[in-house]
């Protein structure tokens, strides 16, 4: 499909494991590791879904995604957050901030798979 | 004094002997006002037609009689009751 | 003669008897065995010594010559005593929780603990007792002469003279030594009440016995009596209205003021119960006693000769008719009524004279007032018993210089009235809580002034003490002054002139000054006390005793109230304070108790003056103030106490505030705990579920990828299983379980170890770690393991962290000042102020990691060292970060 998918994540080996699930799925995949700049990455970037982590080095994930939804041009955007925290507060923060999806860590493959080839469905529905 | 609060059933009994009380001061009163008596008796010059002192004796003595006979029921009461507030009112 | 001699023998042997049931009442009340001595009957009969040789033979006198008159001086104590929940009920009271001594006592108390009134006071009911105790000698003398008279013996002057001092010292002696005993005057007489108890059974019995002789012996029965008494010059009631209310009045009066009554009926009194019993059988002892004085009255002016005295009818009639035997117990009545009198008059008067008079005399001559050296304890008791034998001797010297010679019955009733001044203030003190020294000082002199112009002064006859002139044209030819017509209001029967108008003015100004003036505080918080003394029986504070000695207080109880019973007072306070000692903190509480102590036994005034002497100055605090003000007193009192309550439960709830919020916190803690954990647990997992995933469902991986993604798992597999190591460390030494395992080595061997264990990874940069080798050989006898540990995770962390191009880590060691300094600087960017708060808090991760880590180590190495009695320390400021870890000397051995 070459939809384009933003990982924003500090975990190495989670980056890898994500980049490898979406890209043999035909997504193109783009990372980032950190959560100063993020937000500006995300501009620049504007991919067709986002999946962000929470606890960032920098900036933690609510906060970018506050910023995502309130800028016009990100606002749009589908974004899955992920978190390694699975507290029923952690999801009801995510779901404040914006998220489209939430998922908690540990995730099996599939599921992030399918959340985000819904995401991108959904947002075109949408359109 | 005695006047710590009572369980309820007991209010009766302080009751009555608040009344107690008040009749107890009244009794000296009472003896006053009976003693004040003699100076409604006449003192003529001349004698005649004045009480005899037998009759006056007679009626003082009875109402000291009287006096002592009601203080002592009244102090036999009081004394009761004290002992009553004693043995209940805890 | 015979006769005679057996009378002198009874007499003595009644005397005899006395002193033994004296002594035994004392011995039994000394053993504990007193209980029949504190009898409601006793205080009764205690109560008698109202009835004097006045009531004995004057009673029978006075109605021989005024008919019923007599009456009135007994029916005025009878209504005052059937009614004592008005008034003697408070007195007694008050008498109790102030430990009062004296009617001088009570009125100095009352008024501030003002020693010059009490000094009036005194002066005033000496004044007015002595012509009475010169009546009661008189009476005995009379008496014996009579019986002389009777048996032909012949009696001079002299010999009268001889026998008043001889009654005089016998009585004096009997009240020093009965009186005495006990130094503090709250401590009962049991023996002089027990005394007196038995003389008012002798004396009723004695009328009693007359009296029936009398009527049934003399006279035909009763209604023979009635008749005699009818055909008699008092048969008919001819009694003037205002001499009979004013008589009762005057009665009345006299009873409460006498200064012998207040000492029976308050200062002796044993439980304010006795007075329910004694408010009927009083009265009834009065009656009875007062039953056959008209009888032997009228038999009396029958059967006697025309110049006969009738004061003794009650013994003449009796010898007249052959009955010796009658007349010498009748002649013991007479003695009794008079020495029961004498004594108890004495006792009192001499507590007055000797607390409020002698005492401040000498303490102030004394220059170092209560502190001096020297047993004060002594002193009183000798100024007592001067002051007993001072009293009786002046009755006696009373006696000796009037001659005797005024009709008994009319001494009496000068007496009564002059006491009867007391009254207004008196009253007014427990009932009026406004009333003043002032007022009262100025109310007692102007009734003085007035009686003794009144009544005192033309008593001893015209033209002596008082001028005719004066008496029929008024001082200095001021008509409106004359003393026997005040304003002009002539007609006035004499006596009751004088009550009235010395009663009156003397009430008044009393009032007026009271309401001008304004009083101390002291005044005030002693006012409430006395008028509000059945809401609160407990002395306020009045002493600030932060600066008062305990020991110099101990030294000063010791002199006046013994030193048994002063320990045991003091070690009975220092109890309820909750001290173990003897001596109790000088509490205010512990001083108000302390004065009324003393009180008892040195009266009011003075106890005050001797505390404030050493406390350094009567202090009245503010909140003593408040709690005199006026009506709120109570209401204040009790919202302060609900105040403290309030300020109580305040405190409660702050202090279950900050419980909750500490352990709120320690939740909060705890749920940040769990979460991290979850986190750190999370994330391994993530990339191992991950990889295993796409390990297990792609077959289309080249051996590269299966062998690198295998190696991931692997290592997140290892991540893991630190992770919960570290955590497993953590708790157990958090909880303090872990048992340290002490070995010997040298610092540099363990470095050694560290290193090698730390630098194993195969990093892409090395560490450069520079030592001190000859500083490391120091020998430590510790946990090795452990501090190795901490070393290998301070060395890890600078491998991980350090952040420059060629990383150095150098570490180096100090030893001195009581411990060893090892310190582990690396040569990176360091951490920042705000990182190093929180680095050695658990899960803290600075910045942006590289490195994966649980977070743990630092919390670990922090809580190691704890355990290991030292500490691990960031050490700013040295270029890049910098750990130092101190070890104690106990640890290291020597420096080689």
């Amino acid at each position: 499909m070459g939809k384009n998918v933003l990982v924003i994540e500090d975990e190495p080996n989670i980056i890898e494991a994500i980049s490898f699930i979406l890209s043999r799925d035909g997504w193109t995949v783009a990372t980032h590791s950190n959560g100063h700049d993020a937000v500006g990455v995300v501009t620049a970037a504007l991919p067709d879904v986002v999946i962000l982590d929470v606890m960032l080095p920098g900036k933690n994930g609510y906060d970018i995604l506050r910023e995502l939804r309130e800028a016009e041009l990100t606002k749009g955007i589908p974004v899955l957050m992920l978190t390694a925290k699975g507290q029923v507060k952690d999801r009801e923060m995510a779901a404040r901030a914006g998220a489209s999806r939430f998922m908690t860590k540990p995730f099996s493959n599939a599921e992030v798979l399918d959340a985000v080839r819904e995401l991108v469905v959904g947002e075109q529905q949408a359109q | 004094m005695s006047d710590r609060p009572n369980i309820p059933f007991l209010e009766r009994q302080s009751y009555r002997r608040r009344r107690l009380i008040d009749t107890v001061r009244m009794v000296p009163v009472v003896g006053a006002v009976l003693w004040a008596v003699p100076l409604l008796w006449p003192t003529p010059e001349d004698g005649a037609g004045s009480v005899a002192s037998s009759d006056a004796i007679i009626y003082i003595f009875l109402v000291w009689f009287a006096l002592v006979l009601l203080g002592a029921w009244f102090a036999f009461l009081m004394k009761r009751s004290d002992a009553q507030e004693e043995g209940g009112g805890r | 003669m015979g006769a005679l001699n057996i009378l002198v023998g009874v007499c003595l042997i009644y005397v005899a008897f006395l002193f033994a049931v004296a002594f035994g009442a004392e011995r039994a009340a000394l053993n504990g065995k007193g209980g029949w001595l504190r009898s409601p009957l006793i205080y009764t009969l205690s109560l008698s010594i109202y009835c004097t040789a006045w009531t004995f033979y004057g009673a029978v006198g006075y109605a021989a010559r005024s008919g019923l008159e007599y009456l009135t001086i007994y029916i005025g104590p009878s209504l005052v005593v059937i009614g004592w929940w008005w008034l003697l009920r408070k007195l007694v009271r008050i008498g109790r929780s102030q430990r009062i001594t004296s009617i001088a006592d009570l009125i100095s108390s009352r008024y501030g603990k003002s020693n010059m009134l009490a000094v009036g006071v005194t002066i005033l009911a000496v004044v007015g007792t002595t012509p009475y105790i010169a009546l009661q000698l008189q009476s005995v003398t009379v008496s014996f002469g009579v019986f002389s008279d009777a048996y032909g013996a012949e009696l001079t002057e002299i010999n009268h003279g001889n026998n008043a001092l001889l009654v005089a010292c016998g009585l004096a002696l009997f009240t020093i030594v009965f009186g005495t005993r006990n130094l503090d005057a709250n401590e009962r007489h049991h023996g002089v009440v027990m005394a007196i108890a038995v003389e008012a059974i002798v004396k009723l019995f004695a009328l009693l016995a007359v009296g029936a002789f009398v009527v049934w012996g003399v006279a035909g029965g009763v209604s023979d009596i009635f008749e005699r008494i009818d055909a008699s010059k008092i048969g008919q009631w001819d009694m003037r209205g205002d001499r009979w209310a004013t008589l009762i009045f005057l009665s009345a009066a006299a009873f409460l003021c006498l200064p012998r009554m207040f000492q029976v009926m308050v200062v002796e009194n044993e439980d304010e119960d006795h007075l329910r019993t004694a408010s009927w059988a009083f009265p009834l002892y009065l009656m009875v006693m007062s039953l056959f004085v008209v009888p032997i009255a009228v038999v009396g002016l029958d059967m006697m000769p025309p110049g006969a005295n009738p004061d003794f009818f009650v013994l003449t009639v009796p010898l007249a008719t052959g009955n010796d035997g009658l007349a010498m117990l009748s002649f013991l009545g007479g003695f009794s009524s008079a020495t029961s009198m004498v004594i108890v008059a004495a006792l009192a008067l001499s507590t007055m004279v000797s607390n409020h008079i002698v005492m401040p005399i000498w303490l102030s001559a004394q220059s170092g007032g209560a502190t001096v050296s020297g047993d004060v304890r002594h002193v009183v008791l000798l100024s007592r018993r001067i002051s007993i034998a001072a009293v009786v001797f002046l009755g006696y010297l009373y006696f000796r210089l009037s001659g005797g010679g005024a009709a008994l019955a009319s001494i009496g009733l000068i007496s009564f009235a002059g006491v009867a001044q007391f009254l207004p203030v008196l009253i007014g003190g427990i009932f009026w809580r406004g009333a003043t020294r002032t007022g009262a000082f100025v109310g007692l002199s102007v009734g003085f002034l007035i009686w003794a112009y009144t009544l005192l002064l033309p008593s001893f006859g015209t033209g002596t003490l008082i001028g005719t002139a004066v008496l029929t044209e008024g001082p200095f030819g001021l008509g409106w002054l004359r003393p026997q017509a005040f304003f002009g209001i002539t007609g006035m029967d004499p006596l009751v002139h004088a009550i009235f108008w010395s009663m009156l003015l003397n009430t008044l100004s009393f009032f007026i000054a009271s309401l001008v003036g304004f009083p101390s505080p002291l005044e005030r918080l002693q006012g409430a006390q006395f008028v509000n003394v059945f809401e609160h029986s407990r002395t306020p504070q009045s002493w600030s005793g932060s600066l008062a000695q305990s020991e110099d207080l101990m030294v000063m109880a010791q002199r006046i109230i013994g030193a048994r019973e002063a320990q045991r007072l003091f070690e009975r306070e220092a109890r309820r304070q909750g001290l173990s000692g003897l001596v109790p903190e000088p509490s205010p509480d512990f001083l108000a108790v302390l004065e009324r102590e003393l009180a008892g036994s040195v009266g009011a005034a003075t106890a005050h003056a001797m505390i404030g002497q050493i406390v350094g100055g009567a202090s009245v605090s503010v909140e003593d103030l408040m709690a005199v003000a006026d009506e709120t007193a109570q209401m204040m009192e009790y919202s302060s106490r609900l105040e403290a309550k309030s300020e109580e439960q305040a405190r409660t709830a702050r202090q279950l505030r900050q419980a909750n919020e500490k352990l709120t916190q320690i939740s909060e803690q705890k749920d940040a705990f769990l979460s991290q954990v979850s986190h750190e647990l999370r994330t391994p997992m993530t990339s191992i579920r991950a990889f295993s995933e796409i390990l297990r469902d792609s077959d289309r991986l080249s051996a590269k990828e299966k062998v690198r993604y295998s190696s991931i798992i692997h290592d997140e597999a290892i991540r893991l299983t630190r992770l919960l190591d570290d955590l497993l460390d953590l708790s157990v030494l958090e909880n303090g379980q872990v048992s340290l395992n002490e070995q010997t080595g040298v610092l540099g061997d363990v470095l050694d170890h560290a290193l090698s264990s730390a630098l194993t990874g195969n990093q892409t940069v090395e560490l450069r770690v520079m030592r001190d080798l000859l500083s490391e050989k120091v020998t430590l006898t510790t946990d090795l393991d452990r501090l190795s540990q901490v070393f290998i995770n301070l060395i890890g962390n600078a491998q991980k962290y350090c952040d420059a191009p060629t990383p150095k880590l150098h570490i180096s060691v100090q030893y001195g000042q009581g411990q060893l300094v090892i310190d582990f600087i690396d040569n990176g960017s360091g951490i920042s102020k705000a990182d190093q708060a929180v680095i050695f808090e658990k899960f803290a991760r600075t910045g942006e990691q590289k490195v994966s880590g649980a977070g743990l180590g630092l919390a670990i190495c922090r809580e190691i060292m704890t355990r290991l009695g030292g500490s691990v320390d960031y050490l700013p400021g040295q270029g890049g970060a910098a750990f130092r870890v101190i070890l104690p000397q106990s640890a290291a051995l020597a420096a080689q």
